[in-house]
């Protein structure tokens, strides 16, 4: 009986160790990859992510909406002006007090002052063009700063990283932090960091957003998966990217 | 249809170069059902050309059983400088072409 309590303490000790790791030292999800797929990742030219930032390099300067402006005709070279952006994303947009990330900037800036019409989230040109976006703050360290204006939605989302839902009954915390590096069925469980997105899934044959991954997971608990980039997953990403502060980002990764 | 080259800006005559070619495409193998049941028609690129100064260096004809985006890889002798034209087509009958130049140095 003693020897039985004693081997719970060990454990949950262990799991506290886990959590406390997690939290002083993230580890990317590429670390968890197998060989074959790190490389894949690391050759610039074989990454098949960077046909998307190939096809957002284009339509970074070709002009849409009524006004018959480009990305470029106000924010110039990418490579300079969108620096470091993507590490500081997602923020609270001033004019309207919401949480907003690339996606969401992209097509704020598309209705503000191309008058076009908004992109569709997931569709083939939101996603070039905010991985060619991101992808010009590779390298750099994710630094979203926690301040008065952001922190009840830090605070919600990391409610809802620490909620138990679906089916199974599942919070993030239970994989991603209590059981990182563990298996599930073949797959390696990773600490669930966003700092890669959007990145090439095998899976998906195809570059995806960081919103359609967290649907993913919420389809794997068994949970009603809110609307992409709907509030509840905006602020997630929030969370997601304060609790990636120690990794840089990788847009675009490539991951199982 | 994007497709990215890699060929190298300049090469010494006779040196022996790599090209890549990545082009994004589904490559949907014919073999699927989409969520109506309906079978979704096969389209591959099924042929990818590529011409050096108008010669024919690098043919490969794709099926179902090659993955989405693909990319290839083939080695050739840089002979003179000149111009590297790359073809291909799909099943739906979509057509890409992407031209690169080629630099030869040397004797």
């Amino acid at each position: 009986m003693i020897r039985r309590f004693l081997q719970a303490g060990v454990v949950a000790l262990l799991l506290m160790q886990s959590v406390a790791l997690a939290a002083t030292s993230p580890r990317s999800g590429i670390t968890y990859a197998g060989a074959d797929v790190r490389a894949l990742q690391a050759d610039d030219f074989a990454n098949p992510g960077m046909l998307w930032v190939a096809r957002g390099e284009k339509l970074w300067s070709t002009p849409a909406g009524r006004n018959n402006k480009a990305c470029a005709s106000c924010h110039q070279e990418a490579a300079s002006s969108m620096k470091g952006v993507a590490a500081r994303y997602p923020r609270i947009d001033t004019a309207t007090g919401k949480v907003i990330n690339i996606e969401g900037r992209i097509n704020t800036c598309r209705e503000r002052n191309q008058a076009a019409d908004p992109l569709q989230y997931e569709s083939e040109e939101l996603l070039a063009l905010t991985a060619y976006v991101a992808h010009q703050s590779r390298g750099m360290p994710v630094a979203v700063v926690a301040d008065a204006a952001n922190r009840p939605h830090l605070e919600r989302g990391r409610e809802i990283y620490y909620r138990r839902q679906g089916q199974m009954n599942l919070a993030c915390v239970n994989c991603h932090e209590q059981n990182a590096g563990r298996k599930l069925l073949a797959e390696t469980i990773s600490e669930g960091h966003g700092n890669a997105y959007p990145a090439y899934r095998l899976e998906w044959q195809a570059t995806g957003s960081l919103h359609r991954r967290l649907r993913a997971c919420y389809f794997g608990v068994r949970a009603v998966m809110p609307a992409f980039g709907s509030d509840e997953l905006l602020d997630l990403e929030l969370y997601l990217a304060r609790r990636a502060t120690g990794l840089t980002v990788e847009t675009p990764g490539v991951r199982r | 249809m994007i497709a990215r080259i890699q060929v190298p800006a300049t090469a010494k005559r006779g040196e022996v170069i790599s090209i890549r070619v990545a082009i994004q495409h589904p490559m949907e193998t014919g073999f699927r059902f989409d969520v109506n049941g309906r079978a979704v028609p096969k389209n591959v690129i099924n042929s990818l050309i590529v011409r050096y100064n108008d010669a024919e260096i690098f043919r490969a004809e794709m099926g179902s059983g090659v993955a989405a985006n693909p990319s290839l890889q083939f080695f050739t002798l840089a002979r003179d400088s000149g111009e590297l034209v790359f073809q291909w087509v799909d099943d739906a009958g979509q057509r890409g072409e992407e031209r690169v130049q080629l630099a030869v140095t040397g004797p």
